[in-house]
């Protein structure tokens, strides 16, 4: 059992278990909505357009928060409006916007090749790297998320469902999908270090789905897909210091070993009714 | 707003998708009380009419009112707005009580659930509809008619004076539109104004009493009795139709073209 708390005496450790833990839940939580929408692919995308932004941020030594946020939001924005103004599919929009941004990072890179090294936590994800000062920013974003989703989760739960007669009962659609690209770009941003730009996806997506196999109801989908996100953020960061592999892909690999547990689990439960 | 004011008024309304009119000079009013159809073909317009009085949509020329105020965003007056069932996402993980009190935002507080006068009156309305037993299920699980239920019961939470339904009688069997008009009609007896649109032209002459037929423009508009002739059948469906009384009932149908399957698949289907 002393084993299992060893990781635990290196401050690094803790910095990186309570910012996984945090991360996980934070982005399962935000995950149930981009699932159901069926916009599973713009967390990837929005990942990659954000790391677009920060290289630029830390070439222009701005602050990472700032600039990759204002990046990854200005992307966000673009995407819902060009898919809602032309007849282009959000998805091709997504794969325009995001790409395209990811490649200034990546085009910036290159022509510096000095930095290349210290952009690979940031494609992987990386404890290492997670700063008391991240640590902070992740729980900030989780309080805010969190409030905010408790706040307007009427009306967020009717426009996921139908946005159409979402606004004919009174809800202002447009309104909820900005602080919708608001909250999803300041949770990508303070995941990234964790998970890293090529991996935060699944964590949006895991555990929202494996959540959605276990219940029917909204209410506890969405206290579920946290609990797995954060369980999983947890146990992966553990699994992460043992094999000493990269924190993203572990965390990642623990998720998709519960989506697969939970999959036995319903196939088996529909053989024993 | 006077009792005999009209609640919906369309002013010379056109719109169109891109270059290609969709309604041409739609003029026409609903007055409190009125139960009525828009009937046509498809593409005639039906949806269109009804996505610009929730204000989905806005016109290209004239004007939508409803409840004697102009259409802008959405209606300032709380209007009960039941979707076509396909329209509906299915699998979406909510509960019949959880679709139900999505009718109660514009009353609804601002903490994440809802006041226990918000489920009095849901249960209230359940049972009113005779579907409370359903109220813990999946929306997956139910059937159709239970469904249309259930999105009426969401349109009857905003306590809405008008009633709008795209298409309430499509997609199920011809008993469960029966029951759904039947339940319409009771609402109306009660005092709710409602406008449906359909292509059951049967179904709607036995039960609505008022009939507005569309094809691009307003072609009719009437009692079933008055609006239910083959001139004015022919103009909506483009098409020739035949009204056949049977028994008291006024019955359309497509005139038979005086041919059959043996003229048109003449070398496949052995004589």
């Amino acid at each position: 059992m002393t084993e299992l708390w060893r990781p635990f005496a290196f401050e690094f450790f803790r910095n990186g278990f309570l910012a996984a833990t945090l991360a996980g839940g934070l982005c399962g939580l935000l995950g149930v909505f981009i699932v159901l929408r069926g916009m599973s692919y713009i967390g990837h995308g929005l990942a990659h357009a954000i790391f677009g932004g920060a290289v630029v941020a830390f070439m222009m030594q701005w602050n990472f928060y700032v600039g990759a946020g204002l990046w990854g939001f200005l992307a966000a924005v673009l995407i819902n409006e060009m898919a809602r103004r032309t007849t282009i599919k959000a998805d091709a929009v997504i794969g325009v916007v995001t790409t395209a941004s990811f490649a200034v990072g990546v085009a910036i890179i290159s022509r510096y090749r000095r930095f290349t090294r210290s952009f690979d936590a940031a494609l992987f994800g990386n404890v290492l790297g997670v700063s008391p000062q991240d640590v902070v920013v992740v729980a900030g974003v989780t309080v805010l998320v969190t409030l905010m989703i408790l706040a307007f989760y009427k009306h967020l739960l009717f426009t996921t469902f139908d946005a159409e007669t979402a606004h004919v009962y009174g809800v202002r659609t447009t309104w909820v999908e900005t602080l919708f690209a608001l909250l999803l770009a300041a949770t990508l941003i303070a995941s990234l270090q964790i998970l890293g730009v090529t991996l935060i996806a699944a964590a949006l997506v895991i555990p929202a789905i494996t959540a959605r196999l276990l219940t029917d109801a909204f209410d506890r989908l969405m206290l579920l897909s946290a609990l797995i996100g954060a369980g999983t953020g947890a146990l992966g960061m553990l699994v992460s210091f043992y094999a000493d592999a990269a924190s993203g892909a572990t965390i990642v690999l623990v998720q998709a070993a519960g989506f697969g547990l939970a999959l036995a689990w319903r196939g088996l439960r529909a053989r024993a009714a | 707003m006077s009792r005999h004011a009209p609640l919906v008024h369309l002013e010379n309304v056109w719109f169109g998708y891109g270059k290609r009119p969709v309604l041409r000079a739609i003029s026409l009013e609903l007055r409190p009380g009125q139960f009525a159809a828009l009937v046509g073909p498809s593409g005639a317009g039906k949806t269109t009419l009804l996505r610009l009085l929730l204000g989905l949509l806005r016109p290209t020329r004239g004007r939508v009112l409803v409840g004697g105020q102009p259409v802008e965003g959405r209606p300032t007056m709380p209007v009960g707005y039941v979707p076509q069932l396909n329209a509906i996402d299915w699998t979406f993980p909510v509960t019949v009580e959880q679709v139900v009190l999505m009718g109660r935002l514009r009353h609804a507080p601002y903490w994440p659930w809802y006041r226990r006068q918000d489920h009095e009156r849901m249960v209230e309305l359940l049972e009113q509809l005779g579907i409370a037993h359903l109220r813990g299920r999946h929306i997956r699980e139910l059937s159709g008619g239970q469904q249309q239920r259930v999105f009426l019961a969401r349109a009857l939470m905003a306590d809405p004076e008008l009633l709008i339904l795209d298409e309430p009688t499509s997609g199920v069997d011809m008993h469960t539109a029966e029951q759904v008009l039947h339940l319409l009609a009771e609402l109306n007896r009660q005092g709710k104004t409602i406008l449906i649109s359909t292509h059951d032209l049967n179904t709607a002459a036995a039960h609505v009493p008022w009939m507005f037929c569309l094809n691009g423009e307003l072609v009719a508009q009437g009692p079933p009795e008055q609006v239910l002739v083959e001139e004015i059948l022919n103009r909506t469906y483009r098409a020739d139709m035949v009204v056949v009384h049977h028994n008291g009932l006024r019955l359309v149908y497509q005139k038979p073209h005086g041919h059959s399957y043996h003229d048109l698949l003449a070398d496949k289907v052995p004589p």
